[in-house]
């Protein structure tokens, strides 16, 4: 059953745009898990990963040690094939001192009619550590699916986090998005989530980070587009508390279906006269002179506004 | 190749176009000059397909193409450059260029080289913000070059450009005609108007005077530059 659902989610893996050959590479750190239960897991020189299996989900333990330059990505799959279910992954993530790791993460519901995925992820970058993570979803056409991605990010002095979640293959179905970065002296965090909205699909995504170390840096940014009668909130937060603090929050919604409804609610706050926090927020129709111009070399309008929407949403 | 008869546009009770008549033959650079407000962008819109017409006709290669839409119109070899073109986020220069696929990459390359951008460093960036004002109206030639269009109108492609990218601009849009394609030159520049076959004046949405370039420049100069009534050509004119 076990070889039967890996190489299911194999497959599914690599529809979705995973990299096969990176699961099977041993010097390639990976972790495949399907519902509640590790298919793979694949540690390599600095890197320690435990898992749990609990009734709904899985514990990881997620350690890049000390110093650790990860060479290659380390790849991530959490899937779940059936049409029904709930998959829990509780992420318990450390990079330690001037570690440097890049992580790719596929999420993979194919079949999701009534299907919900939580992560709830804690995580602590290290002094002069840098982290990147993207998230990359594949949900299928049904859109029976409620994915509650959270994680709580604090970055040390000089570390880095940058992360970059996609759900534009497939329907969203319901997404709640709360992602919150806390940053020290010289620490930069950037959230970035891009998120493709067709037929009923509910969109809510709330980004916050807090500067609070001297120098450090940040920006919430989120690009959605919306279709049909989909419809998005977008909570954009960031709070300049110390001295020479900079953030940003950029937030672009596209509404390209009569009944979509979009709304963006940024925040930006500052609590230290030598900080600086700046927001910009676009929400509306497609730009007509980006449409007329691609039609002027030829586009019909559909794939004009193909190309405009595949462009904002570009990973 | 472009024959336009009798193109008429009103808004708000003002003749914008009035029985505007003007060809472009086959392989020239047909400049059009006029001062700020005389016609010159409408009737580039109302060619594509961007606007419609109150009246008059567009010939294309002997066809009416008066009422199809725009990119009936590109398919048949019609493109126009943007006075000021529209950025685009996350679409690469080698994206933008390729569009439809006319051209192979190695043209690309010659193409983007051909308006002064080394294509090294431009193929992979983003036809967005980050590129100032005269790379992106280089790009949007190049773009143009890139699909190869049978007639090309460029609105005002030498505005708001440095002296330094003004000669690229130039050597782009006669590399484009050595290929094949005849352009529409929009400028309010009478400069600009040098590298042109012929040149036509529009006044008050009508072309009031059509010539070698030297003769049209000169007559420009002396009365549109110094003209204190724009938008109403003296009488005789």
């Amino acid at each position: 059953m076990v070889v039967k659902e890996y190489e299911a989610l194999l497959q599914a893996y690599g529809r979705a745009g995973g990299d096969n050959q990176a699961l099977e590479n041993s010097e390639v750190g990976n972790l495949l898990i399907h519902g509640n239960k590790v298919l793979k897991a694949n540690q390599v020189k600095g890197l320690k990963v435990e898992t749990e299996e609990f009734a709904s989900g899985v514990k990881v333990h997620f350690l890049v040690e000390r110093g650790a330059r990860i060479k290659h990505p380390v790849h991530l799959c959490f899937g779940l094939l059936p049409q029904e279910g709930l998959q829990e992954i509780i992420m318990q993530v450390k990079a330690e001192e001037e570690s440097k790791v890049n992580v790719l993460a596929h999420c993979i519901f194919p079949s999701a009619v009534k299907v919900i995925h939580k992560m709830d992820a804690e995580l602590e970058i290290g002094p002069g550590a840098e982290f990147n993570y993207r998230e990359t979803h594949y949900h299928g056409e049904f859109g029976g699916i409620e994915v509650i991605p959270k994680a709580k990010i604090r970055i040390a002095e000089r570390g880095v986090w940058s992360s970059n979640f996609t759900l534009i293959q497939g329907l969203v179905g319901k997404l709640d998005y709360d992602f919150e970065a806390s940053c020290e002296e010289k620490a930069v965090a950037e959230l970035l989530l891009k998120a493709y909205g067709k037929n009923n699909d509910e969109l809510k995504v709330w980004e916050r980070i807090h500067l609070n170390g001297r120098e450090s840096r940040g920006l919430a940014k989120s690009r959605l587009v919306l279709s049909d009668r989909a419809k998005a909130e977008v909570r954009g937060e960031t709070y300049g508390n110390a001295p020479l603090a900079r953030g940003h929050v950029d937030c672009l919604e596209i509404v390209n279906g009569d009944e979509a409804l979009a709304s963006a609610i940024p925040v930006v706050q500052v609590r230290n006269k030598q900080a600086k926090v700046t927001h910009e927020a676009a929400i509306g129709s497609l730009d007509k002179k980006q449409i007329q111009t691609l039609m002027a070399r030829g586009l019909e309008e559909a794939e004009a506004i193909d190309v405009i929407v595949s462009g904002i949403l570009r990973g | 190749m472009l024959e336009v008869s009798d193109l008429r546009l009103i808004r708000d009770g003002k003749a914008i176009l009035n029985d505007l008549n003007l060809r472009v033959e086959r392989g020239e650079i047909h400049g059009l000059l006029g001062v700020n407000g005389t016609g010159k962008t409408t009737l580039a819109n109302i060619i594509m397909g961007l606007a419609a017409p109150a009246g008059g006709r567009i010939l294309f290669e002997g066809e009416d193409i008066t009422r199809l839409p725009v990119w009936q119109r590109a398919k048949r070899g019609i493109t126009l450059a943007w006075q000021e073109p529209a950025r685009f986020e996350g679409l690469t220069v080698r994206d933008y260029l390729q569009l439809n696929g006319r051209a192979d990459p190695a043209e690309l390359e010659e193409n983007l080289a051909s308006v002064g951008l080394p294509p090294g460093q431009y193929l992979d960036r983003f036809v967005d913000s980050t590129l100032s004002g005269g790379e992106r109206k280089r790009i949007e030639l190049a773009s143009v070059m890139s699909v190869k269009p049978k007639l090309a109108i460029l609105d005002e492609p030498d505005s708001g450009i440095d002296m330094v990218s003004l000669p690229h601009i130039m050597n782009g849009i006669t590399q484009m005609v050595k290929g094949g394609s005849s352009v529409l030159l929009i400028t309010h520049n009478d400069s600009g108007a040098e590298i042109a076959d012929r040149v036509s004046v529009i006044c008050a949405g009508k072309i009031i005077k059509s010539g070698s370039p030297k003769e049209v420049s000169q007559w420009f100069k002396s009365n549109c530059r110094v003209c204190l009534t724009p938008g109403m050509p003296r009488e005789g004119v």
